[in-house]
C-alpha cells in the first residue's frame, strides 16, 4: 500500500535550527502597571536531527523539555520560530513548496497520548476511519471503502465488527488502535506518535509498541517516537536524542545511549530510572530539579546540576559535536 | 514485639449502584512491619486506592467495608466512629496522595500547615513547633528551610511540594504511611529522590509505609514486600526481590514481561491479551482465568486460594499441590 522502501540510509526527516519561542508575558496592561519585561519562552532552541527511511529516532526528555513542540512542528502543527523541517526534501516552511507540501501532509500522521480527544465521539468507528480516505479521495465506492475500513481495522488487531461501535465503547488501548488504523487510513508512511502509551497500562502498553513494531516491519513505516519513558525508548528505536530544556543534548545508536551515556544529564537521567532488574548497578544519586524554562542558566542549561561544569559552561552554549552537546565531554574532562 | 504495624484480614469492599452491589476489594490480606514498605502494585482498576481509602477509614458511602478486619498494632480501625477515626488520621496514620495540592490549603504558607498539624497531635508551643516544622522541611530535603516555610504552596515546584506533604504526613510523627502513587505525576529525576526520601523514613524512622503505585520499577526501588493485585484480590505477595526477579502467579509473569526495561533488549514485549475485567464482569472462578495462557477447567470454577510457595504467597490452582494437575 505504501510506496516501496528505498534505500534504507536515506534521510527521509531532515530538521535543522529548529526553533519555537513562546510569549508567556502577562497581558499588556498588567506588565505596565507592575514594570515587567516581556517574557520569551525558548520552548525549543536550535534542535537538529536526521531520520532515516524506515527506522524509529525517538525523543527523550523529561516533561518541559520541548519534545512535544519538536513533534508538532514536524508535522505542520506549528510554524517554527527559526529553522526548518524537510520531509523527503520537502520544506515544511517555504512558501514556495506549498503544492508538494499538500501531497505529502497525508503520509504524515500523528499519534497523540490521548486519543479520544482527537475522535468525534458521535461518529461510529468505520466513519473516523474511513475519513482520511473520503478526505483524499484515495478510494471510491462504499463497498471499497467499507472493505479498506474493515482490513485497516484487522490490521490493528480489531475485527471488522468494531466498526459499528462508537469511540466511547472502547478500552483505551483499543482506542489507541483505533488512531493507528485512523493513521494508515490515509497511507501515511511517517507516524509521529507523542506519547502513544503514557495513559495506558503497562499490559496494554505491550501489545500497543508490539503492534506499531509489527506496522513498521510490514509496512515499512517510518517513525517519530517521542517518550518520558526511557525504557520504552530503548525498546523501541534505533537512535534517540536526549533533550533538556528546549536542546538536544546527546545524540546516539540506542544501545550506546543505554551502555556508554555520555552527557552529564543522560546519565544522571539513566541513573534516576528506577532499576527493575535489580541488579543493583551502582548510581549517582540524583540532585537538584529542572530550572524555569523562562529564565534558564546561562550556558550549558545543564551547568547547575552537572558535577563537571566549569566557568565556560555557565557562559558558552555547548554544541551538539559527536553527537554530545557538552563542553567537559569535548574537553575530555568525563570519566568514561 | 513482632506485632505488625498494619494487618489487614480477609478484607471485603462493596460500592452500591442502581443494579446492585459491586465488590471492588475481595478477600485481601497483608501485614505491615514496623519499618517496612509494602508496595502495592497492578494496573487501574485492581483495587490499590480502595484498599489504600479503606484502610484509612475513607470510603464514602454507598461504598463501604463489608467483611473482614483492619489492625492497626493489633487494635481493631474498621469497626471505629468515624470521629475516632479522624483522630487517627494524621496522628497514626499519615498519608500521601498523587497530587499534592490535594493536601495542602493554597491559601496558607506551608509552615503554618506544618504548625498546626504539629500543635494539634503534640503539646509543644507555637515557637517550638515552629523550629520543628523546620526541621521537617530540612529532613524531606527542601533547601533553606528557614525562609521556605513561609512560602505558599504555588511557589514550589511539584517536587518540593509533594517534599512538603511529606513533611506533613511526617509531622505527627504515625506509626503508618499511605502513600497513593506518590510520584506519579512527577519526572524519573525527582520520583528518585522521592524514593530514596521514603526509603529513609523506613530505616531512620521505622515507619511503615503502604505504597499504592501501578509502576513496578517504584516497587522494585522502594518496597521490601510486593503486593500484586488483579481484579480486587492479591494475585501474589512476597519479598519484592522474590517477586520482580521470580515471579509465580501467571499474571505477574505478564506483568514483568510486559515491561521493557532498561537493562536488555527484547524484540516482543510479553503480552496479555485483553485488559482488566470491569467490576460489574468479574470472571468466576480465577478472576485472571479468561487472560490466561495456563488456565484450566478448575480456574474457571473455583476460586483460587492463596497457597505458600517459598516465601510467596500465589492465589493461583497452579500451585497446589494437592491437585494431580498441578505445575
Ligand atoms: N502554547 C504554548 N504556550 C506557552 N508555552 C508553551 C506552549 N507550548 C509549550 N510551551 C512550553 O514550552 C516548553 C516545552 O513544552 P513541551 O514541548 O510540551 O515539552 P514536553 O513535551 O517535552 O513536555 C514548556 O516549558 C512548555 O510550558
Ligand atoms: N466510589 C466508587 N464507586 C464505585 N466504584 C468505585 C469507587 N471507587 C473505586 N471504584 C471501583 O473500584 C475498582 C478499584 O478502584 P481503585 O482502587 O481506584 O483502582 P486502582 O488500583 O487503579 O487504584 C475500580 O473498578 C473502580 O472503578
Ligand atoms: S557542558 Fe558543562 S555543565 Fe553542561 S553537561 Fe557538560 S560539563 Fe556539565
Ligand atoms: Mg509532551
Ligand atoms: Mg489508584
Amino acid at each position: 500500500m505504501n510506496a516501496p522502501v528505498r534505500t534504507r540510509d536515506a534521510a527521509y526527516v531532515e530538521i535543522e535550527g529548529l526553533r519555537r519561542t513562546f510569549d508567556v508575558s502577562r497581558p499588556w496592561l498588567n506588565r505596565m502597571i507592575e514594570r515587567q519585561p516581556r517574557q520569551i519562552l525558548r520552548a525549543v532552541d536550535g534542535v537538529a536531527f536526521t531520520i532515516r527511511r524506515g527506522e524509529t529516532f525517538a525523543l527523550v526528555g523529561e516533561s518541559g523539555s520541548g519534545k512535544s513542540t519538536v513533534a508538532r512542528m514536524v508535522v505542520g502543527l506549528l510554524p517554527p520560530t527559526g529553522g526548518d523541517v524537510r520531509i523527503t526534501g520537502i520544506s515544511m516552511t517555504d512558501p514556495r513548496q506549498a503544492v508538494e507540501r499538500r501531497r505529502l501532509r497525508r503520509r504524515i500522521q500523528m499519534i497523540f497520548q490521548d486519543p479520544y480527544a482527537s475522535m468525534n465521539p458521535r461518529w461510529r468507528v468505520r466513519r473516523i476511519v474511513a475519513e482520511p480516505i473520503r478526505a483524499f479521495n484515495l478510494i471510491q465506492g462504499e463497498a471499497a471503502i467499507t472493505g479498506r475500513v474493515g482490513e485497516l481495522l484487522t490490521l490493528v488487531g480489531l475485527h471488522p465488527d468494531d466498526g459499528a461501535k462508537y469511540p466511547h465503547e472502547f478500552s483505551g488501548g483499543q482506542r489507541q488502535r483505533v488512531a493507528i488504523a485512523r493513521a494508515l487510513a490515509s497511507e501515511a508512511e511517517f507516524l509521529v506518535g507523542d506519547e502513544p502509551t503514557s495513559a495506558l497500562d503497562v499490559s496494554v502498553q505491550a501489545q500497543i509498541l508490539n503492534l506499531m513494531r509489527d506496522l513498521q516491519d510490514r509496512l515499512g513505516l517510518t517513525y517519530l517516537f517521542i517518550s518520558h519513558n526511557l525504557a520504552v525508548v530503548r525498546h523501541m528505536a534505533s537512535r534517540i536524542g536526549v533533550m533538556y530544556l528546549g536542546r538536544v543534548v546527546e545524540i546516539a545508536d540506542g544501545r550506546a545511549l543505554f551502555t556508554a551515556p555520555k552527557h552529564p544529564y543522560t546519565r544522571m537521567l539513566l541513573d534516576a530510572v528506577p532499576d527493575i532488574g535489580m541488579t543493583g548497578r551502582q548510581r549517582i544519586p540524583v540532585s537538584g530539579e529542572i530550572p524555569n524554562p523562562i529564565d534558564p542558566p546561562s550556558g550549558c542549561a545543564f551547568n547547575p546540576r552537572c558535577p563537571f561544569a566549569k566557568e565556560r559552561c555557565r557562559t558558552e552554549v555547548p554544541e551538539l559535536i559527536e553527537g554530545v552537546a557538552c563542553h567537559a565531554f569535548q574537553e575530555r574532562r568525563l570519566p568514561l | 514485639m513482632t506485632e505488625p504495624v498494619l494487618s489487614v484480614r480477609n478484607l471485603r469492599v462493596a460500592f452500591a449502584n442502581r443494579r446492585g452491589t459491586l465488590t471492588a476489594i475481595d478477600d485481601v490480606s497483608f501485614d505491615i512491619a514496623r519499618g517496612e514498605i509494602l508496595g502495592v502494585v497492578g494496573e487501574s482498576g485492581a483495587g490499590k486506592s480502595v484498599t489504600g481509602s479503606a484502610v484509612i477509614g475513607l470510603i464514602d458511602p454507598p461504598g463501604g467495608i463489608v467483611g473482614g478486619e483492619v489492625r492497626l498494632q493489633g487494635e481493631r480501625i474498621d469497626t471505629l466512629s468515624p470521629e475516632a477515626m479522624r483522630r487517627i488520621r494524621g496522628r497514626r496514620i499519615g498519608m500521601i496522595f498523587q497530587d499534592p495540592l490535594t493536601s495542602l490549603n493554597p491559601l496558607y504558607r506551608v509552615g503554618r500547615q506544618l504548625i498546626e498539624t504539629i500543635r494539634t497531635h503534640t503539646d509543644l508551643s507555637e515557637k517550638a513547633a515552629r523550629g520543628r516544622a523546620i526541621d521537617l522541611l530540612a529532613e524531606v530535603g527542601i533547601p533553606a528551610p528557614e525562609r521556605r516555610i513561609d512560602g505558599y504552596p504555588h511557589e514550589f515546584s511539584g517536587g518540593m511540594r509533594q517534599r512538603v506533604v511529606i513533611a506533613l504526613a511526617l509531622a505527627a510523627e504515625p506509626e503508618l504511611i499511605i502513600a497513593d502513587e506518590p510520584t506519579t505525576a512527577l519526572d524519573v529525576s525527582v520520583q528518585a529522590q522521592i524514593i530514596a526520601l521514603l526509603k529513609r523514613l523506613g530505616t531512620e524512622r521505622g515507619t511503615a509505609v503502604m505504597l499504592v503505585t501501578h509502576d513496578m520499577g517504584v516497587i522494585a526501588e522502594a518496597a521490601d514486600r510486593v503486593a500484586v493485585m488483579y481484579s480486587g484480590r492479591i494475585a501474589e505477595i512476597g519479598p519484592v526481590r522474590d517477586v520482580v526477579t521470580n515471579p509465580l502467579h501467571p499474571y505477574a509473569k505478564g506483568l514483568m514481561g510486559a515491561i521493557p526495561t532498561l537493562a536488555q533488549e527484547t524484540d516482543r514485549l510479553a503480552q496479555i491479551p485483553g485488559s482488566m475485567p470491569r467490576l460489574s464482569a468479574i470472571p468466576k472462578g480465577c478472576a485472571f482465568h479468561p487472560r490466561c495462557p495456563s488456565a484450566f477447567t478448575r480456574c474457571v470454577v473455583e476460586r483460587p486460594n492463596p497457597i505458600a510457595v517459598g516465601a510467596h504467597q500465589v492465589a493461583c490452582h497452579l500451585y497446589d499441590r494437592s491437585e494431580a494437575s498441578a505445575a
